[in-house]
């Protein structure tokens, strides 16, 4: 018999036993629409923690000077500046695994534009700050290194502020605002980057060159940092490397003794990032090992079903040999019936588990991820159960004795 | 060179072994079946017609003798061998009819040509040519319950005719059919064998033996008489499709 003929006969043995065939696919659809529901609904998860940390910057790391304690009262990180404005140019060129590093130095100030005003956090930075962000302009252009070493009086803004002083959709590249009441120029706004996992909003802040901010917005130490390092890894992978890196070369820099405790603190946002990403994968492994047990179960309903179908169609396999079947022929049809059954499933499952994933997704607002290759693994796997399973009752089936199979009750 | 005898068995012996008991069904059984015979095989239940059947038809294997299909030892062939010869050459009726449910009389009758590896086409075309020759051509897709016990049969002869095999060998045929419908079986058989079929036929009922050329009698796995015969002729009154059942 031909492979078309054999899988013709085995369908038309299945569609004979409509009801039965359906409620032992069951098992595959349940296992297979699961794993494919619950793998899609993972991979949302983690490609929206994934997005939420490339909104933070990439590779990012922050150094933060230590702490002050006066009289036993302990300030908090960054209380006391520990960190110069040479460590940062060390940081920057002595360091290999670091692709930029800026300064940032924060301040809350009144904003004004010639109608409206607004209360925002204003930022001195350097140029490589939006590089490290991954932040470009909507409009307008960044801040240049020139604007840093003359100490220009211009302003990046975000979003939120633009829309507050200008409006809603204007452009106010070239406008003059006031922060603290001194005249600035925009130069640009940047794209929008919303908010962060803790609904801190992203765009409403007013970018500054740190010299001016110095100078014109929040005076103070003339060696010192008065706020944060941003820094950015070469790659994801090297992130680490750069933290152990740079807390060596502060720690010979600050020439704290063995043992001493630093006098800085650093912060790794890809370990954050990596850590909330693997507490998703774990899930999504754990949600996908449960409706692959599921699968194994759906497997052994076919294998039980197969079994009773052997039983019960003793005469016809006896009846099939007399006629001049082989050993083989049986076997095969067998075979091929429990994969037809399996496979079924699988296309069921996977059509049922796309649907269900989209339908958890929109009442509760996740987002989803279809992955073609766990759609095929599910698709493959669910005929390797029918293959697996199907074995044994076809093994059985073509073993049958004719004589005895023709005589069976 | 005279052709070979169609179905020769040299000393046959057929043993069993039961548990620690070894079971004699066939005790050196020698016999020949010439193109065209129309034999019964007789005897009581335990006698070996039974498993003689079972070996002509190449669903079991003699331990001890030699049966020659056509002038070929086939008594040590391999399973698989066994089933294409099987296909070739014979044509199984059985008592209980063993038609697949749930399926059209065309199908049926098209399963042993599916094992042959015919085409489609030719499937179709042979198996409805088949279905012509018993008479029952128009009930090509009828399902088996649709039909009474003697269109199934006929059903299942077209089964058996539809390889053009050598033999057919029908077991006990009649043993679930009401004696008009046997008649009519019979009848289909003597036909069969007036166009150069040969048939083998097993039954315990001698009224149904008398119909057949050759009677052959088995008694405790031993041949005990070989007779040939003036066959009864079977009649039956003409009958319409449908009314096959009652009394005549």
């Amino acid at each position: 018999m031909n492979p078309l003929q054999t899988l013709r006969v085995a369908l038309r043995a299945l569609v004979r036993n409509k009801m039965r065939s359906f409620l032992t696919t069951l098992g595959v659809v349940i296992g297979v629409s699961a794993v494919i529901a619950m793998v899609a609904i993972g991979d949302g998860a983690k490609a929206r923690v994934e997005a939420t940390f490339a909104a933070m910057g990439s590779n990012m790391l922050i150094v933060l000077p230590g702490t002050s304690s006066a009289g036993g009262a302990m300030g908090g990180f960054g209380s006391m500046p520990t960190v110069t404005w040479d460590d940062l140019q060390a940081i920057q060129t002595e360091i290999p695994t670091v692709r930029a590093a800026a300064p940032q130095l924060r301040a809350n100030a009144q904003v004004m534009s010639e109608e409206q005003n607004w209360g925002t956090q204003v930022l001195g930075t350097s140029p490589e700050y939006f590089q490290i962000r991954t932040w470009p302009v909507a409009m307008g252009s960044l801040l240049t290194q020139s604007d840093v070493d003359s100490g220009t009086k211009v302003a990046v803004i975000g979003q939120t502020v633009a829309d507050k002083l200008f409006g809603q959709n204007s452009n106010p590249t070239g406008q003059p605002i006031r922060i603290k009441n001194i005249p600035f120029t925009v130069v640009g706004v940047l794209s929008k980057k919303g908010q962060s996992q803790w609904g801190q909003d992203y765009d409403d802040i007013v970018v500054v060159p740190f010299t001016t901010f110095q100078q014109k917005i929040k005076g103070g130490l003339k060696n010192y940092i008065e706020g944060s390092v941003a820094v950015s890894a070469t790659s994801a992978d090297s992130t680490t490397r750069a933290e152990s890196q740079i807390r060596a070369l502060l720690r010979d820099r600050h020439r704290l003794p063995l043992g001493a405790d630093d006098d800085f603190s650093i912060r790794n946002l890809s370990e954050i990032a990596s850590a909330q990403q693997e507490g998703t994968r774990t899930l999504t492994t754990l949600l996908a090992a449960i409706a692959a047990v599921s699968l194994l179960v759906g497997g052994i309903g076919i294998m039980n079903i197969m079994l009773v179908s052997v039983t019960e169609r003793t005469r016809e396999i006896g009846l099939r040999m007399a006629v001049g079947a082989k050993p083989g022929d049986i076997r095969l049809q067998f075979l091929v019936e429990a994969l037809a059954l399996a496979i079924t499933g699988g296309l069921i499952g996977v059509a049922l588990g796309v649907f269900g994933a989209w339908r958890l997704a929109t009442s509760f607002g996740w987002q989803v991820l279809y992955r073609p290759d766990v759609i095929a693994i599910a698709v493959g796997f669910s005929g390797l159960v029918g293959v697996v399973f199907g074995l044994y009752p076809a093994h059985k089936a073509s073993r049958l004795d004719p004589i005895t199979a023709l005589r069976f009750e | 060179m005279p052709r070979p005898p169609l179905i020769e068995f040299q000393n046959i012996a057929k043993v069993y072994a039961m548990g620690d008991v070894e079971v004699h069904a066939l005790r050196g059984v020698s016999l020949t079946i010439e193109q065209g015979d129309f034999a019964a095989i007789m005897g009581a239940s335990g006698s070996g017609k039974s498993t003689l059947m079972n070996i002509i038809g190449l669903l079991d294997r003699p331990t001890g003798g030699a049966y020659l299909l056509e002038g070929e030892d086939v008594s040590r062939l391999s399973t698989e061998r066994l089933a294409e010869v099987r296909n070739r050459t014979i044509g199984f009726v059985f008592q209980s009819f063993n038609l697949l449910s749930r399926t059209t009389a065309l199908e049926n009758v098209e399963l042993p040509l599916l094992y042959a590896g015919a085409g489609g086409a030719e499937r179709r075309r042979r198996a409805a040519a088949s279905l012509e020759r018993v008479g029952l051509g128009s009930r090509s897709d009828h399902h088996p319950n649709q039909m009474s016990g003697g269109q199934q049969q006929r059903v299942a002869i077209a089964r058996a005719l539809v390889t053009e095999p050598r033999v057919i060998l029908a077991d006990e045929p009649t043993g679930n059919l009401d004696s008009r419908t046997s008649v009519e079986v019979m009848q289909l058989f003597q036909e069969l064998g007036r166009s150069g079929i040969t048939v083998v036929l097993v039954t315990h009922e001698p009224d149904i033996a008398q119909y057949a050329s050759r009677v052959i009698q088995m008694r405790d796995g031993r041949v005990i008489s070989d007779e040939r015969q003036e066959p009864k002729v079977a009649v039956v009154p003409a009958w319409t499709e449908g009314d096959e059942k009652e009394a005549p």
